[in-house]
């Protein structure tokens, strides 16, 4: 690479980490001070986006970006004042899932606003031309994104320093409790830091206008990219975020400008990596003081006798019907695999994973490829491809072991966006966006009854299995290890190595579900792995409860049957699905399994 | 009149206060109470539920049973920026300066409108307090010294114009010479007609300062 | 000597938290550590169970050293471990956590095949029986009086059959008239099975009380070290601690 060449890929670098630098600083204010990771960030980011389309052509580009940025502010403020604050105590899992499920309603609130269809706006008036620099043409519009970057930095700084505002915020991001002692209302301070980290993050969005059109698509590849940032900078760290996007943009222009473009990804893996592990909580992030409320006590339910009966009962099903209902039935033992292989972790081992779907993705595709590439038969690839979500779940869980709490959870959501993005861009191997089609079970599988009874034992075997291993010594060790880490070293628990292992073998039995969703479906595509999946599972699991194992199986039922006949009535069934985890977080927040207690206690 | 009038009503009151951390009972019915312009000390060993009382009627710990009244006001079931609007000021033991701020930042978190019937603390005056300080105007919490940062917790609380304040063991862990001059700024602060209730083990300087003694020990009012 | 402590020392923060503590303990004894907050007493609890790895010094259980291996190996080695603030699984029973602390004895906590609800019932309730706790095995850890709790604990230090027990303020937060039973459960266990017992403490009467030896820290060194009486006699350590309550 020549000289010049490798100045450009440097500004463009620069370009890039000025937007990241400037979701990741508002991401990392509102973790500051509320210590709420928000989830919906990238879509205020989106949401900044598309206001700056839609009010372009009536104000002028340059009037739309700051209208962008205050329309999306007082939506930050509203989501604050109507959600965020009822939840400030709840367990950080709810936290998560209840602004996982703004992601989806302001996914389908823009759908409906604006249409499914890429818009792409104007470009920057006066700044439409290009600069010669070292003999090339450099945009103008990114020189200006260049400067905007620093220049937001200092505003951002000159804000928390100088002003009685910005002192506040740090002083609550510091010690909340001392602050408020001292007098500090902390309303008012979290309502506007919210809205604050909402209006960058639709300034982010407006000023990418002039280099992408707006897109669907451009909520979950943002917010993780920023998760990537904050994880590498530091935790409610602004200089960190600053950084962290200059390091990972610059990564990132540089794989790309190689040529290496699929680098780019194993790139950001391994920063991540080195970063986590020599300082683990980032370039200059310090240690969180954990804010966990105490879960309540795991019970079971006395469940072995329903369940066995409920086992007697769908093996008969087949006799009735080999309609519609048994493909959906074959869904509903998939899912529950994939539910309940995700209880494990975060149920017994208190490990809040958001990227399971790469496990079950790593299980799909595995069996995929054997079967396609390698032309292996289908039972030796049913039973080979969980290996491949072994292996996976064997080195991300090494990274995530490491970490707690929050930061583990944004861990594994960055790594299964990053599987995801090599699945979606490795055309050769995995067919692309595309997917990988004619992953059919062999002959004597191949009638819906046959293989709905394969799912069944399989199902069967596993959800038994996970059962055995939850009240095993290693899965009563787990659980130690999740009630106190202290105490549970102080009793010859190796914690990291117990959670490790959980993380291997709820990756593998992920891995097994993702495997038989292949040979049941024929096809697969990335979508097979993406967050929202991961999000279902964490539905499913919520939805039934996690306290006990029969929660996820009853979740994951009622969650695919709902979604299979939402999804074919309701045209905006996201946001339905958003509004159910809503109303889930607010007022079932120990779920069915929960619920079944009760009336059972009574 | 008026001024013996007040002097015998109780600006701070406590009544049968039970308190403690989840499973851990730390107070048994404690009932103490300190008059406008008083100081007052509870004194006991480490452990004995000094700082529990503090942080019980700062509204930091919720008390299973008991009352607090500041100034005819109820303070169980406000929040702690509620109960220091009301003038009631809290130097906690472990001081709790922030450290990523400076001197000056640290006192402006606290600052408060100047309140009726109650000393105003303007930085000027603070600097005056406590001379050290205001060489330190810009260094960050972080980078000073225990007994340093002992003072800036007082100013701090003091910028908040409190009418009463609450200070857990201002003299732990500081030099012999630090706690002298700690001494004296207390006694400042009395004559400036703040009332004080002080935790404190050291029966010496409980003596220096305090116009009455309460012996709290394993959670129990001992004597008064 | 079960434990000797030589040279220990530990800054962080560029504060010297321990500097050059050196002491031991021998079966059989009960030895009080005691200073004012900030002494380094927990720095120094924190580096003999390996949850901190001492910067200089070293420290020797049964003749080897132990300095700066992790807390769950030096537990394999015989150390047993109470906490300020108690640690128990709060979603388990009483006996279950004795059972989770035997089960990680007998090495396994990489069991899978079994149901570890009914391994070592007994030798659980031989444990809870010791400080008094057997009626209350199937109680939830959640529900139970914090004075019970630390009896669960110690109940959880001794499944190991321990050399070494260290106990940090094992009385703090209890009512005042729980403390001296709990104390004396030690001291017997100590005597019966030539138990050596580290402890820090706040309330006077228990260390006057119940320790066989007494170590003052104040700034991180060891100022005074004795019999209890000398030490409650002791000139240093009536002006930076005992004062003169």
């Amino acid at each position: 690479m020549s000289g010049s060449a490798l100045l450009l890929q440097f500004l463009n670098g620069l370009a890039g980490a000025s937007s990241l630098f400037l979701i990741a600083a508002g991401l990392s204010l509102i973790f500051g001070v509320s210590r709420i990771v928000n989830f919906a960030h990238g879509s205020l980011f989106m949401l900044g986006m598309y206001v700056c389309v839609w009010l372009a052509p009536k104000v002028g580009y340059w009037a739309s970006v700051p209208l962008a940025a205050m329309l999306v502010a007082l939506c930050g403020a509203l989501i604050e004042v109507g959600l965020l604050r009822r939840i400030y105590k709840a367990p950080e899992l709810l936290q998560l899932l209840a602004t996982f499920a703004l992601v989806l309603v302001i996914k389908d609130f823009a759908l409906w606003a604006w249409g499914p269809e890429d818009l792409l706006g104007p470009r920057a008036p006066g700044l439409t031309g290009a600069v010669p620099i070292a003999g090339r043409q450099f945009p103008q519009y990114d020189l200006f994104l260049i400067a905007i970057g620093p220049a937001f930095f200092v505003l951002l700084h000159l804000l928390l320093t100088r002003t009685r505002f910005g002192i506040l915020v740090r002083a609550a991001t510091e010690d909340r409790e001392m602050a408020s002692a001292l007098g500090v209302n902390q309303r008012g301070l979290f309502t506007a830091v919210f809205a604050l980290g909402a209006a960058l993050a639709g300034i982010g969005g407006a000023l990418a206008i002039p280099r992408e059109p707006a897109n669907l698509e451009i909520d979950l590849a943002v917010v993780s990219d920023a998760f990537v940032v904050v994880v590498v900078g530091g935790m409610g760290s602004i200089p960190g975020a600053f950084l962290a996007a200059l390091l990972i943009a610059e990564i990132k222009a540089f794989c790309i400008g190689l040529g290496y473009s699929e680098l780019t990804l194993v790139a950001e893996f391994i920063v991540m990596a080195v970063v986590l592990i020599a300082r683990p909580w980032g370039l200059l992030g310090r240690p969180i003081a954990e804010l966990r409320g105490r879960d309540q006590a795991d019970f079971r339910l006395a469940a072995t006798k329903p369940m066995l009966a409920m086992l007697a009962v769908l093996a008969l099903v087949p006799i009735a019907t080999s309609g519609y209902a048994l493909v959906l039935l074959t869904d509903v033992l998939v899912f529950v695999i994939f539910a309940v292989s995700l209880h494990l972790l975060l149920g017994p081992a208190g490990m809040v994973s958001f990227g399971h779907a790469a496990y079950f993705g790593l299980g799909a595709y595995g069996a995929g490829l054997l079967v396609l590439r390698y032309e292996a038969p289908m039972e030796l690839a049913l039973l080979a491809a969980p290996l491949l979500a072994l292996t996976g779940a064997a080195v991300f869980g090494w990274l995530c072991v490491r970490l707690s709490g929050i930061y583990l959870a944004m861990l594994t959501l960055a790594l299964a966006q990053i599987v995801w993005s090599v699945v979606y861009q490795w055309d050769s191997v995995t067919g692309g966006s595309n997917g990988l089609v004619g992953i059919w079970p062999a002959e004597w599988l191949a009638s819906r009854p046959a293989y709905y009874f394969l799912a069944l034992v399989v199902c069967a075997l596993s959800v038994g299995a996970l059962w055995r291993i939850v009240g095993s010594p290693f899965g009563q060790a787990l659980r130690a290890c999740r009630d106190s880490p202290l105490r549970s070293e102080a009793i010859g628990i190796n914690v990291r190595a117990q959670q490790w292992a959980a993380f291997a073998i709820a990756g593998t039995f992920a891995g097994v579900a993702g495997s038989l969703y292949a040979f049941s479906k024929g096809s697969i595509s990335p979508e097979t792995l993406s967050v929202p999946r991961s999000v279902d599972a964490l539905v499913m699991v919520l939805l039934g409860g996690v306290q006990t194992l029969v929660g996820p199986v009853l979740g994951a039922a009622l969650f695919t049957w709902l979604e299979d006949s939402v999804s074919r009535e309701v045209a905006y069934w996201r946001a339905g699905i958003g509004a159910v985890i809503l109303l889930l977080v607010l007022a079932l927040p120990y779920g069915i399994g929960g619920l079944l207690r009760k009336w059972s206690s009574r | 009149m008026l001024a013996c009038a007040r002097s015998t009503l109780a600006t701070l009151e406590v009544k049968q206060l039970s308190a403690g951390y989840e499973r851990a009972r730390v107070l048994f019915n404690i009932s103490l109470e300190a008059r406008a312009g008083e100081a007052v000390a509870l004194l006991g060993p480490n452990g004995a539920g000094k700082s529990t009382t503090l942080k019980a009627i700062m509204g930091l710990v919720s008390p299973t049973s008991g009352d607090i009244v500041f100034n005819g006001r109820a303070l169980r079931g406000l929040e702690p920026y509620e109960i220091a609007r009301l003038g009631l000021g809290y130097v906690p033991e472990d001081r709790r300066i922030f450290t990523d701020l400076t001197v000056a930042e640290n006192i402006e978190v606290a600052r408060q409108a100047p309140r009726a019937g109650a000393s105003t603390w303007n930085e000027e005056r603070l600097f005056k307090l406590f001379p050290a300080l205001a060489a330190l105007r810009d260094r960050r919490g972080g980078r000073m010294s225990g007994g340093e940062q002992q003072m800036l917790c007082i100013a701090r609380t003091l910028a908040g114009n409190p009418s009463a304040v609450l200070l857990d063991e201002p003299s732990e862990g500081l030099a012999p010479l630090v706690v002298e001059q700690m001494a004296r700024a207390i006694l400042e602060i009395k004559r400036a007609r703040v009332t004080i209730v002080l935790a404190e083990q050291s029966r010496h300087f409980a003596g220096r300062v305090a116009d009455r003694t309460y012996v709290l020990d394993k959670g129990v009012i001992r004597s008064a | 000597m079960v434990l000797s402590v030589e040279r220990l020392s530990k800054a962080y923060g560029g504060v010297q938290a321990v500097r050059d503590v050196s002491f031991s303990v021998a079966a059989g004894e009960m030895v009080a550590i005691i200073g004012p907050n900030g002494a380094g007493k927990t720095t120094c609890f924190n580096m003999l169970n390996g949850q901190l790895s001492p910067d200089s010094g070293d420290i020797r259980l049964g003749g080897s050293s132990i300095a700066g291996v992790p807390p769950h190996r030096i537990w394999r080695l015989g150390v047993g471990r109470t906490f300020q603030v108690t640690a128990t699984f709060g979603s388990m029973s009483v006996r279950e956590n004795v059972q989770t602390a035997l089960r990680s004895f007998y090495r396994e906590n990489f069991s899978f095949g079994r149901a570890a609800g009914a391994r070592y019932v007994e030798e659980a309730d031989a444990l809870l029986e010791r400080v008094g706790m057997r009626d209350q095995g199937e109680r939830a850890c959640a529900v139970l009086a914090y004075g019970d709790l630390k009896r669960v604990e110690l109940a959880v230090a001794l499944a190991n059959r321990p050399r070494l027990l260290l106990m940090d303020e094992p009385t703090a937060g209890m009512a005042p008239e729980e403390r001296g039973a709990l104390m004396q459960l030690v001291v017997d266990l100590a005597r019966r099975e030539r138990l050596a017992v580290l402890f820090t403490e706040h309330d006077m009467s228990m260390v006057f009380g119940y320790a066989s030896r007494v170590i003052v820290l104040h700034q991180g060194e060891v100022i005074a070290e004795g019999l209890p009486e000398a030490i409650r006699n002791d000139a240093r350590v009536r002006e930076v601690y005992l004062g003169d309550a």
